[in-house]
């Protein structure tokens, strides 16, 4: 076990390092050093002094990957690249372009994404296994059909409508919620509700009829039969076995999202103004803010590595079966 | 002498390209008996027989839509034509004056005046009003004949429609009835009682409703903006037609770059193992890792820089959103190829444990062979079934990565940026709705039907698979 | 889930929807929104709007824009008097006032600031009881748990001496502050350039150690008295003036740098370009720029006065009631992040913020035109006691065309004529009313209105471009489009000679919703007088690129006003100013001598008739080669509640939060009438799901019966 994760800790370095290079020679292909400053620098009165200023403060002033004139390894290491990278391992994401501290940033803005994306994860969660349940429970009648039709037009609607919607209803005509914004401490809870509804409204389609198949699958099991066999009623035979062994491959598959939710949803949270990491992102793309971008790319590869293990970790714990090697 | 120049864009060319390879599949699946039946089983679904017939509507003004030309200006010389630099499509022929007819600004659907007052000269006083509009409702004399005039196109399209639907149906029966050798009654006996081993019910049925809703809507359109304007002026029910091609490329396009990458990639992981696998397993965790969003906005942004430093090659504005259209769909496949990646890795890695190919192995059979005659053929299913799953996804996914800015260019016709557009508009009071209505219906029959489509193959294909995302 | 919150809002508060804290309900501050996040909020870095509605409030430059008086006047803020440039020649001797520009080479600039006058409460001035500063040599565990400025328990002040702003005119030559007009003031102010040098070789040198503006010479400004200080500026500029009411000049007291300099202040965002330490009338207490800044009254504010000069209309508008008050007439402000326009706009009309701008596509709901073109609130605004603020903005938007380009560059007079045709062809008209929904004025001239040296009426038209028609100025013809363009050699949109069609490229940073039919639009128009236009959307960096390397053909941009003066319009056409080979701000790289001659005469003028006439010739020179289309003159449309007092617009100043007052009970009132929830939709909602649910209930239950 232990010597497992150390293994999987040393291979994330490698996939860390891969990612860091493909983001670095995408972005700084588009976005040389020049005009990362002329973005920053407004549009008036801006002297190529100004920029090569401009590069120097912000450490933009160093050949991208390779620095001929330096000797031996501060070849490789005096660079752009080195510099920015080197760091970022060791969680100093720097400053943005903006002048503001990324580490900062992201530590600040994780609470509010968590608050949206933690309850659509849960509720949504407990909202499609309880269709999925009555879908399964009525299976081959017209409330099953009627489900999973229903389903497949949910998942048909572009998400983009239904926060169209919501704000629209909820907020706008009937004064029900504020359409955006959010709150300190305990307060945020009014602007989170809107947002949640929405996030888990849309997931229910794809959700429910995902688990409906899981449990369909787990229903034609022998041991199934076996109870049944025994005489137990319908509701015990799905809510003792079908739901507690159903809940194994759903709960395992949901383990990988777990810590990318941190990411939060860019969407969501820029239409409702939610300050979280999604918006963040979103705005560092909308500002071609390459260290921003850098660092939310590092971030989520990262968590998206720590989802991988908790996963294999969760299925060994399931299935005493798995060992890990 | 040629009236028009042929325009062959990049979309074009793969989208026709994709359209002979799938015309050769069907035609090699037809000779080989096993590949058949699974088909036949979806033909046999009329929930996935109706969903095809809609997809196939989609699919044949996608078609239309991708034969590009461009219109010689009307009095260039002779010897020398010279071209107009708007690249116009067969459709666009084919709908005429729904393009070129434009107003000046918003109207409803089936409107004959403005959505907002203006100020309009009259007998010398200046007056607000609603002024009428240069097309839509021209030929009314007053608001007065507006409903009765609508109630006569509908009526008469129902009525032609019909009439077209009835003759095909009567010629399809006679056919059919000859086909298979019977009396014409006989098979419309078994027809009306659905014992012909294929939902002809609902085909019938299906088709006779398109049918009438091409015949209401070309009546309707002759005389009116159906689906109202937009800002310019702009027809909507054209806007949102011409939007298919974008969704219809991004869905099947993506997954061409999808599919080769996967299936060397993952084939070759599960059945090579060893350096292969970890070298092919680092490359995709890495892009996994990736947030797909800002992997497509730097290749977006490639794009744009690509395009600005070659302008030559990119003369007409039909050029430049088309291939930022292409690059959308390369990228995305690029990232999404690693989910079906890990599924043939993982169906490999099982297949080379069998028998047969152990057995194959030993008697020396080269990795080509086996590859080409065991392993390739047993996963090809899950290939098929991810093509079908993927599709309404990427059709859905534009829309959100045009509300981001790094979709579709902002000039293309897409229903991305009819959402994107309509947004402002629904704070507008009188709320102006049809825009967003529209795209959201367009969008809506086009996913729906791919996602009925594609449940009814997958059961077809693998009734145990369920549902895989 | 929904019920158990819909409940607990029920209890909390009677409208649901209020985005603030219950309690806040009648606080006397003004609620408003920003957009975009700031970026610098360092005075001698910040150059853009959004930030200035900030840094304007909290630092005080020596001069400032007049409330009420049109045209724009300049009047002391913490000077005491506007201060009048002495002229030297280049031996130093003095001249008198009407020296000839050619002679004089030196003005010095002599300002006095009012005694008295101190910072806000900031812990950079706190000190102890033995006088020792508290918290200037911090380790890096003293700031262990310090986020933001509030966490410091000590805060104190020191007054504002001449040394601040002597100190702030150093800092904009510091390489580590970058400030943005660096390159411009350099060319002005004497010795700048060489500080620049100095400071950038020292900070290089020792990359590690603060770089400390006071040890550096300099000989463009100097301490005269604890009170006094002057600045020395190369010639004669007499726009200088106006550079001196704009945050640039403002103070920043020594301390604040070096309490900022301390280590693990800047991981926190702790540093000056975001927490700003100034003398004026609010200070910035709450700064979080993802969700909301909060501005609070600044206690140790010197005291100014509402202004009770204005003219008989400012007091028909009551700008007048407050006259002699001492300011500011609120206890803060409160500005939420709002990047959406839909929420913006909706909770404007939720009474949730106290005004708005409008954007295009809420104003049909708002606005409506008289029978004599006047904007006029709807009804449904009327009813909600919505008042409509209109102003003609001091900026202008035009439509460049690269004057390097073969095609529709140079000076020639067929080049000239293809460029009056598409000037013609592009109809603004139209397009301000299906864009901008009229709130634009076609442009005749690089010069908006408001600005000295714009012309209304029949003189002021662009004889190229329009006519006069029954006293009004009429767009010429698509015929007369047509003919001028037959005349450049391109009749029907053909090159006379080859026959190849007119193809042109437009490039423009299109992004947004409305950019497909506004670039469809555009394409329209020229498509009326036969000539192609490909346009060439892209993105910001790109547009950029093109323009610095004269790669674009025509090319969309705008201009927004430094100070009111015609120089800061007029330097955008002025050769030696070009963009491509000079990195000036003239993108349209026109180069005119005739005009170049005039121009250096017209920016050391006066203004009066002898200037003006000046600038007429400059007009007609710009309007006959048409080097831009002037395209339009925006006008900002603003609405704010009834219960906002004090509004006028002022493109120039930047501070005039302090003059608003608002009505607390009032809008707490109006905020509990507008927002009464809507509770059937819950209802149904919940009968819904019971409809859904309880069959099935009910077919479970007959079900378990069966088996049991």
């Amino acid at each position: 076990m232990f010597a497992y994760l150390v293994r999987r800790i040393l291979y994330a370095i490698p996939i860390l390092i891969g990612v860091n290079l493909l983001t670095f020679v995408l972005f700084f292909v588009v976005n040389t050093p020049d005009d990362m400053a002329r973005l920053q620098l407004g549009v008036k009165h801006v002297t190529p002094e100004a920029i090569a200023r401009w590069k120097v403060e912000h450490g933009y002033d160093k050949p991208l990957l390779l620095n001929r004139a330096a000797e031996g390894g501060a070849q490789f290491t005096d660079t752009i690249f080195f510099r920015h990278s080197a760091a970022m391992f060791a969680f100093e994401f720097g400053k943005g372009d903006d002048g503001r501290d990324i580490g900062n940033e992201i530590r600040t803005r994780m609470g509010p994404s968590l608050a949206i994306a933690l309850p659509v994860f849960l509720i949504g969660l407990a909202v499609n296994i309880s269709f999925a349940l009555l879908m399964v429970f009525f299976r081959s009648s017209y409330l099953d059909l009627g489900g999973v039709v229903g389903c497949v037009v949910l998942m048909s609607i572009s998400g983009l409508f239904y926060i169209i919607a919501g704000q629209y209803f909820i907020a706008k005509l009937w004064n029900l919620l504020p359409i955006s914004g959010f709150g300190d401490g305990l307060d945020a809870w009014k602007f989170v509700v809107l947002p949640v509804l929405v996030g888990v409204v849309s997931g229910i389609g794809s959700g429910a009829r995902w688990y409906r198949t899981i449990f369909l699958e787990e229903i034609g099991k022998d041991y199934v039969r076996t109870a049944r066999a025994k005489g137990l009623g319908e509701g015990r035979v799905l809510f003792r076995h079908v739901l507690k062994n159903g809940l194994i491959p759903i709960l395992t598959g949901a383990v990988v999202v777990l810590p990318l939710l941190f990411m939060g949803s860019l969407i969501t949270e820029s239409f409702f103004g939610i300050p979280g990491l999604g918006s963040y992102t979103i705005d560092a793309i909308q500002a071609q803010d390459f260290a921003v971008v850098r660092a939310m790319v590092f971030l989520g590869a990262v968590l998206y590595i720590v989802g991988l293990i908790l996963t294999d970790l969760s299925y060994a714990w399931a299935d005493p079966r798995v060992r890990l090697q | 002498m040629m009236d028009i120049q042929p325009v062959i864009l990049w979309t074009d060319a793969l989208v026709f390209a994709l359209l002979a390879s799938v015309l050769a599949l069907v035609a090699f699946i037809r000779r080989h008996e096993h590949l058949r039946a699974p088909w036949g089983e979806v033909a046999r679904r009329p929930m996935a027989m109706g969903a095809a017939l809609v997809l196939a509507v989609f699919v044949v003004i996608g078609l239309m839509d991708s034969l590009h030309y461009r219109e010689r200006l009307p009095d260039s010389p002779p010897d020398r034509p010279q071209y107009s630099v708007d690249v116009l499509s067969a459709f666009d022929a084919l709908v005429g004056t729904l393009r070129t007819q434009q107003e000046k600004t918003y109207s409803a659907p089936l409107a004959m005046q403005l959505y907002a007052k203006e100020f309009v000269e009259r007998d010398g006083r200046t007056v607000r009003e609603y002024p009428r509009l240069k097309y839509g409702g021209a030929h009314l004399a007053n608001e007065a004949a507006r409903g009765p005039d609508i109630a006569r196109r509908v009526l008469l399209g129902i009525v032609q429609g019909l009439a077209v639907a009835l003759l095909l149906f009567g010629l399809a029966a006679a056919w059919q009835a000859r086909r298979s050798q019977r009396v014409y009654g006989e098979w419309l006996a078994d027809f009306g009682a659905g014992r012909l081993g294929w939902p002809g019910r609902t085909v019938a049925a299906v088709l006779t409703l398109i049918a009438i809703a091409i015949a209401v809507l070309v009546h309707l359109a002759a005389g009116y903006h159906v689906l109202g304007t937009d800002k310019v002026g702009q027809d909507v029910l054209y806007i949102s037609l011409k939007s298919i091609r974008t969704g219809l490329v991004i869905g099947t396009l993506t997954t061409l770059v999808t599919l080769p990458l996967a299936i060397v990639l993952g084939i070759a992981a599960g059945y090579f193992r060893g350096w292969v696998d970890d070298v092919i397993q680092y490359v995709y965790t890495v892009l996994n890792s990736i947030p797909g969003v800002l992997l497509i906005a730097a290749a977006v942004l490639i794009v744009q820089v690509y395009i600005e430093s070659n302008p030559a090659l990119f003369d007409t504005a039909a050029a430049r959103a088309d291939i930022r259209l292409l690059a959308l769909c390369l990228i995305m496949g690029v990232t999404s190829w690693t989910g079906l990646a890990r599924l043939l890795r993982g169906e490999s890695l099982k297949l080379r444990t069998l028998d047969y190919v152990q057995a194959a192995r030993a008697f020396g059979v080269s990795h080509a062979r086996i590859l080409a005659r065991h392993i390739f053929p047993n996963v090809f299913h899950l290939v098929l079934i991810a093509i079908v799953l993927d599709f309404s996804g990427l059709v859905l996914a534009e829309a959100v990565l045009s509300y981001v800015g790094v979709g579709v260019d902002p000039s293309m016709y897409s229903w991305g940026n009819m959402i994107n557009g309509a947004r402002l508009e629904l704070a507008r009071e009188p709320v102006v709705w049809w825009q967003l209505a529209a795209a959201f219906a367009f969008m809506f029959a086009l996913v729906l039907s791919a996602n009925l489509f594609a449940d009814s193959v997958r059961d077809a294909f693998d009734p145990r698979m369920g549902g895989r995302r | 889930m929904l019920f158990v919150c819909l409940s607990l809002l029920a209890g909390c508060s009677d409208t649901w929807n209020n985005p603030y804290p219950a309690d806040d309900q009648r606080a006397n501050v003004v609620y408003s929104a920003f957009s975009e996040r700031p970026k610098h909020l360092d005075p001698a870095r910040s150059y853009s709007s959004n930030e200035a509605e900030f840094t304007g409030q909290i630092y005080e430059p020596p001069l400032q824009y007049h409330f009420l008086k049109r045209p724009y006047e300049l009047i002391p803020l913490t000077a005491i008097a506007v201060p009048k440039p002495r002229y030297l020649d280049a031996a130093g001797r003095p001249l008198p006032d009407d020296a000839p520009t050619a002679a004089i080479a030196r003005s010095v600039y002599e300002i006095r600031i009012r005694p008295g006058i101190r910072y806000q409460p900031h812990p950079a001035f706190a000190r102890d009881a033995a006088g020792r500063y508290r918290y200037h040599a911090l380790r890096v565990e003293d700031t262990a748990d310090k986020r933001q400025i509030g966490d410091f328990e000590h805060t104190g002040t020191r007054e504002l001496v001449a040394a601040d702003y002597v100190y702030q005119i150093k800092r904009l030559a510091s390489p580590r502050v970058a400030s943005p007009i660096f390159g411009l003031m350099s060319e002005h102010i004497v010795g700048l350039k060489e500080l620049g040098e100095a400071m950038e070789k020292a900070s290089k040198a020792h990359p590690d150690r603060p770089l400390d503006p006071n040890t550096f010479g300099f000989a463009g400004a100097e301490v005269v008295d604890r009170y006094t200080y002057r600045i020395r500026v190369k010639g004669k500029y007499p726009q200088f003036i106006y550079w001196l009411a704009m945050p640039f000049f403002a103070p920043i007291p020594w301390e604040a740098e070096v309490f900022y300099a301390q280590p693990g202040m800047a991981d926190r965002n702790l540093t000056l370009d975001w927490q700003p330490v100034g003398t004026g009338p609010f200070y910035l207490a709450e700064n979080d720029p993802n969700r909301r800044m909060v501005l609070k009254k600044n206690p140790y504010f010197h005291g100014e006065t509402y202004p009770a000069d204005g003219d008989a209309a400012d007091r028909a508008a009551g700008l007048l009631a407050d006259a002699g008050k001492p300011l500011p007439l609120i206890d803060g402000a409160v500005f939420s992040l709002e990047k959406e326009t839909i929420p913006y706009w909706n909770k404007f009309l939720q009474g949730y913020y106290d005004s708005s701008g409008i954007s295009s596509d809420s104003f049909d709901q708002a606005v409506q035109f008289s029978a004599g073109g006047d904007p006029q609130l709807t009804a449904s605004m009327r009813d909600k006691n919505i008042h409509l603020v209109t102003t003609v903005q001091t900026s202008i938007w035009y439509v460049g065309f690269n004057m390097l380009d073969p095609i529709i560059g140079g000076l020639a007079p067929e080049k000239q004529k293809l460029r009056q045709a598409i000037s013609i062809a592009l109809d603004y008209e139209e397009f301000i009313s299906i864009f901008l929904n009229g709130r634009g004025i076609p442009a005749q001239g690089p010069i908006p209105p408001g600005i000295f040296g714009y012309v209304d009426g029949e003189k002021g038209i662009n004889p190229y471009v329009y006519r006069m028609r029954d006293g009004k100025p009429v767009r010429r013809s698509i015929e007369d489009a047509k003919r001028l363009l037959a005349e450049a050699g391109y009749p029907n949109g053909r090159n006379a000679r080859t026959g190849e069609p007119l193809v042109l490229y437009f490039d423009t940073m299109a992004s947004g919703p409305d950019a497909k039919s506004r670039l469809d639009w555009i394409k329209k128009q020229l498509d009326r007088i036969s000539v192609q236009l490909v346009v060439r959307g892209t993105d910001y960096n790109r547009f950029q690129d093109k323009i610095r390397k004269g790669n674009a053909q025509l090319f969309e941009w705008g201009w927004n006003a430094d100070y009111p003066d015609p120089e800061n319009f007029f330097f955008l056409l002025y050769g030696p100013n070009k963009k491509v080979g000079r990195g000036g701000e003239n993108a349209a790289n026109y180069d005119n001598p005739e005009f170049d001659r005039l121009f250096e005469r017209m920016k050391d003028m006066e203004n009066g008739p002898a200037r003006q006439a000046v600038i007429d010739q400059m007009l007609d020179i710009v309007r006959r080669d048409a080097p831009w289309i002037f395209a339009y003159y925006p006008k900002s449309f603003g609405l704010r509640h009834d219960w906002v007092k004090n509004v006028k617009p002022n493109l120039m100043a930047n501070n005039t939060l302090k003059y608003r007052r608002v009505d607390p009970a009032q809008r707490a009132q109006a905020r509990l009438a507008w927002n009464r929830p809507v509770l059937w939709p819950i209802g149904l909602g919940a009968v819904g799901l019971l409809a859904i649910i309880a069959p099935a209930f009910i077919a479970w239950r007959r079900h378990e019966r069966k088996a049991a």
